[in-house]
This record gives structure tokens, sequence and C-alpha cells, in this order.
């Protein structure tokens, strides 16, 4: 088997047998960079030289009793909107094309504790809003199991170089699917973690009370390895929750007889690909197989989650990217006469058209007149939905839903119309409204061979039950050796 | 259902310090029309009785110590600025 084909786990015992060496797996990824990031284009800062130097330091400090982390030489990618010192940090837009962070993110720091090597920045819709990551300023990432399809969004690079074997495992970032989506795109696991599980320092905001950065793997268990690196609180989150810390592997059982899994009906009714439909149909089967007690229940709720989420997500968002004004930091018009010249000018250049578009309706939702009518409102709705999870929490221990709509589309036929673009984030949002973890894992390919997503939804904070799910199907099923990408044409 | 008008957006433009060019006032107009009337469904879904949600944690004060750190040092948060003198940020001059 080659290098890049391994799980995170597996390349940890063969570190641990001496069977591979640190130098080995490094070198093994960056050739592997070297041959595909030509057709994929998931990078926007590769660090190949950075990392093979890093390796050569990680093996003495191994050697030397220095880090004793089974992590250590592990590589690892990074969705572009984490600051990382000295490495620039564009959430994959013009306005931040040459930043370079100051500081390290929380769950950089976390990352590097552990001697894990950086092998670069990954691409991303601009600011994190979009669906598909055709709003990077730099480039159009590709899925490798179809170049002429999309990867997914917002956190497509991370998705894409994991798919890709270009890295062995990602962090994303999620508001309202960002991470999913994008792994049901790309047929691995993508875990958003209940909010305040992870710390959001160092991540640049998109809307604070919705956003968590999380995993994006080869399989469960890996995902479940890098959350145990990345949880925990941090006093410069606020949000951030003081809980006690887990070790999340220990989740993972092949026995769920007894567990019951909750069916939200609404998410497999219009709009749902009867392909998509199909492959569900059949994981629920397998799990009744595996002695689930599986039950169709109404959720009703689905048609009120996504317009709320673009109202709060927009708002938050138009106020926190009130701070690119082109004075600290960031892009600055040559075109001014007066401070604010400079500020006009430099966000209507530095920001693209999705960004404004929702700087626009953010500002618009939060203008007087309007704001009771839909921010309020919204915000009301919000309610209503996580009292309606509570509700489906009291009867099931997961819900079980499609991650997305569809298989990943064609580039190019969403993304002049923003509203069907926003109506691939249908299934995923309301897991971000109410704070709850979800997680995206493979359950088939549909008949043009495109991976199928399944997510599995838990309440607040209990990541183990559906890592615990999410595992025991896994092992069931072994999508990753049956289907690889092929990267066709 | 709200209408959005020309004006409207031109003034919610300058309240976000964006400046749309002739084009993209029209698509954005058609676009954001487009949003609202589909997001107007949060006006049907029965809320009655129920407070706002803010964020998804419960809300509450969190405090810590106030004390002085020095993190970053102010070479290090100037680095990225378009402009500085003597260790501060530049712009234009505001007073004519």
């Amino acid at each position: 088997m080659k290098i890049t084909e391994l799980t995170v786990h597996e390349l940890q015992d063969k570190l641990a047998s001496g069977e591979l060496t640190v130098t080995q797996i490094t070198k093994a990824y960056t050739d592997r960079i070297q041959e595909k990031e030509g057709q994929v284009e998931a990078f926007v800062t590769t660090l190949t030289d950075e990392a093979t130097e890093e390796a050569k330091k990680m093996e003495e400090k191994i050697a030397s009793g220095e880090i004793k982390s089974s992590l250590a030489g592990i590589p690892i990618g990074i969705k572009d909107n984490m600051c990382t010192k000295g490495v620039r940090t564009t959430c994959s837009s013009r306005m931040l094309e040459n930043f370079v962070a100051p500081y390290d993110a929380t769950v950089i720091e976390k990352i590097n504790e552990q001697g894990m090597i950086n092998l670069g920045k990954l691409n991303m819709d601009e600011f994190a809003m979009g669906a598909s990551t055709e709003y990077s300023y730099f480039k159009k990432t590709k899925n490798p199991w179809n170049l002429n399809t999309v990867p997914g969004g917002s956190s497509g690079g991370s998705a894409a170089a994991v798919a890709a074997q270009m890295v062995p495992w990602a962090l994303g970032s999620d508001t309202g699917g960002s991470i999913r989506q994008p792994a049901a795109f790309c047929g691995v696991v993508g875990l958003k973690p209940t909010y305040g599980l992870v710390s959001r320092y160092g991540l640049v905001a998109f809307a604070s009370s919705l956003d968590q950065i999380g995993p994006i793997t080869k399989d469960v268990r890996d995902a479940a390895i890098l959350l145990n690196v990345i949880a925990g609180h941090d006093e410069k989150d606020s949000t951030s929750q003081n809980i006690e810390k887990k070790d999340y592997t220990k989740a993972l059982e092949k026995d769920i007889k007894g567990i019951k899994i909750g069916v939200p009906k609404e998410y497999f009714g219009e709009g749902i690909n009867p392909e998509v439909k199909e492959k569900l149909m059949q994981a629920i089967e397998e799990y009744k197989k595996m002695g689930a007690e599986v039950e169709e229940f109404s959720l009703d709720i689905a048609k009120y989650a996504l317009a709320t989420y673009y109202i709060v997500a927009c708002a938050e968002a138009s106020s926190n990217l009130g701070r690119f004004d082109g004075i600290r930091y960031g892009y600055r018009t040559k075109n001014f006469t007066n401070l604010k010249d400079i500020y006009k000018n430099s966000r209507s250049e530095g920001f693209g058209p999705e960004v404004k578009r929702r700087i626009i309706l953010g500002t618009y939702v939060l203008s007087s007149g309007y704001y009771d009518a839909y921010y309020k409102k919204a915000q009301l709705v919000r309610t209503l939905v996580m009292k309606e999870f509570e509700k489906a929490f009291a009867k099931y221990d997961v819900l079980l839903t499609p991650t997305s709509p569809t298989v990943a589309f064609e580039i190019g036929t969403r993304s002049n119309n923003p509203l069907e673009m926003y109506l691939a984030d249908i299934c995923t949002v309301s897991v971000n409204i109410a704070g709850l973890p979800g997680i995206s894992i493979p359950c088939g390919v549909d008949s043009k061979g495109m991976p199928v997503g399944m997510q599995l939804i838990g309440n607040r904070f209990q990541e183990e039950k559906i890592l615990n799910a999410a595992y025991a199907y896994e092992q069931k099923t072994n999508f990753r050796k049956t289907y690889q990408p092929e990267f066709k044409k | 259902m709200a209408e959005v008008s020309r004006e409207e957006i031109l003034h919610i433009a300058k309240l976000a310090n964006l400046e749309l060019k002739e084009e993209e006032v029209d698509t954005y107009l058609l676009h954001l029309q487009d949003i609202l009337d589909f997001a107007n469904v949060v006006n049907s879904a029965p809320t009655e009785g129920l407070e706002i949600t803010i964020g998804a944690n419960e809300n509450c004060n969190v405090f810590r110590k106030d004390e002085v750190k020095q993190e970053t040092s102010r070479e290090e948060l100037l680095q990225n600025a378009p402009e500085q003198e003597r260790g501060m940020f530049k712009i234009p001059k505001v007073i004519q």
C-alpha cells in the first residue's frame, strides 16, 4: 500500500514500529502534492520545502525524546482562514492576499504542540461564503472524483486535498455545512463539533455564533483522534466551553445494538435527488441489520432553517467584515483622496461579489425598518429550531439525514444563481443554528460514480454518539476500500 | 412583502461602506429581492411565546482577570499595515 493511502492511525502504527520514518511520510506527501496539485488546485499556499525541513528537525526531536506525541511528524493541511504565524492567511480573498498573521490560532498552537507538520493552506470560498469553492479569489478547486465538478464548500480545498491524498487529514471550518458538505462531495469524513467545543481564536470570523472548526479525514477514527487534539476550553474564546476533556477514540465501538436513530422525513422530501435518497435508504437498512432502532419522525423546521440561517449568518458577517477598512491590515486601494475613500474603495475592490452580496443582505436585515421583520424574527425561529431538536433528542440518540440533497455538481452551473447555491446547504444549516455536532460519512456512490454523504446529528456535546454510529457503519460497509477517486476528466 | 428599491440598495451600500457600479446595482437588486422573498418564510413560523436566541450557548457573562499581557509586539502588529509612521498606522489628513 502506498504511504499516502494510509490513514493517520495507520501511519502512527508504522511510525511506532519503525516501519516508516517521518521523512519518508513527508516526502510521500510532498511528492504527491507535486503530482496532483496541478489537476486539483486545492492549495492557496504550499509549504513543501518548509515541511521537508521540519520533518528533519522533528525526527531529531523524536529521537532525543524532546517530543513524545504519537502524532509528531504527521503532516496536516489547514483551511486558509486559520491564522498561522509567519505564513499568509488569505481567506481566499484579495482583501487578505498578503496578510501574514502575527500569531497562531489556538488550533494551530495545539497541532504544533503535537509536532504535526503543516503542508500548506487550503483553498476555500472567499471568507467561507459559498458551497462550491468557486468563490475563491485565486482558483477553482476541482473534485478528485470528477475534475469537472466542484469539491463543495466552503472547505473545498481541505476536502479535495484529503480525497486526493495530498494531505492525510485537514482542518476545515463549518458555519452552515462548510465541513460536512465538501466532505460528502469528496467521499471523505467531516465532523462539525458542538458550538463551543473547539476554540475559534484565530479563525477569521464569518458568523461568530455559528462558526466552528473541525476535522476532515479519511476515516472516523482519524476524526476522533484530531478532535482529541483540537477540543478544549480556551480563555481567548469566551464562547468556548469549560467541559471535561474526553478521549473520543473510546467511543469507537462496533456494537450499536439498541441505539435509537431518528429519521426526519422532511429531509427526504422534495428536492432530494432520488439516487441520494436510495443510498440513504440502504444505509438505514444497514443500521437496522446492525440492531439499531430506526424510526421516521417529523422535524418540521427544515423550511424555516435555511432562511433563518442566511439572515443570521449574513447579519453577523456584515458586522464582522466591518473591520476590513484598509487601515491596519489587508488590501488598501490606490484610489483615494480622503479617509472615507480609503474605506469605501478598499472594501469595494478587496471583496468579491458573493461577499459583497452577503454584506448587503446582512446590512439590510439589520437596518431600521427591517430589523424586526427579518433579523429579530430569525432569532425567534432559532429558538424554535433548538426546541424542536430538544424534543427529538428526548427520543433519539442520533438523527440521520442526507448531508446534501445532491452529489457534487458541475463547475459553473450554480455560481451565478445565489439562491440555488444556498439550497446546497439545506440539510446542514439547522445543525449550526442549534449549535449541535454533526458528522458526514460516505455511504456509497451514484450511477456516475460520485460519492453520496450521510449526516449523523447528535445532541450538544454528544460527539461520542455520532462517532460511534458513524464508526459502526464505516466498519461494516468499508467505503474507502471499495471506492477511490479516479481524477476523471 | 418588502419591495427593494434602487434607492434602498444605494442607501444600504452606503451604510456598509461599499461603492457599487451601475451594473452591480441591478444584479444585487435582483438577487436581494430573490433572497428576501425566500427568507420571508420565517414570518410564517410558529414563534408565539418564544424568546430570541443570540448564540448557541446559554447566555451568561464570562469573566477573567483584567491583566496586562504582552503577547505580540508593536512591530509584529504593524507588519501588515499598508502605511505606517513612527510606530503608528498612517491615514490621510482628516481635518481640512
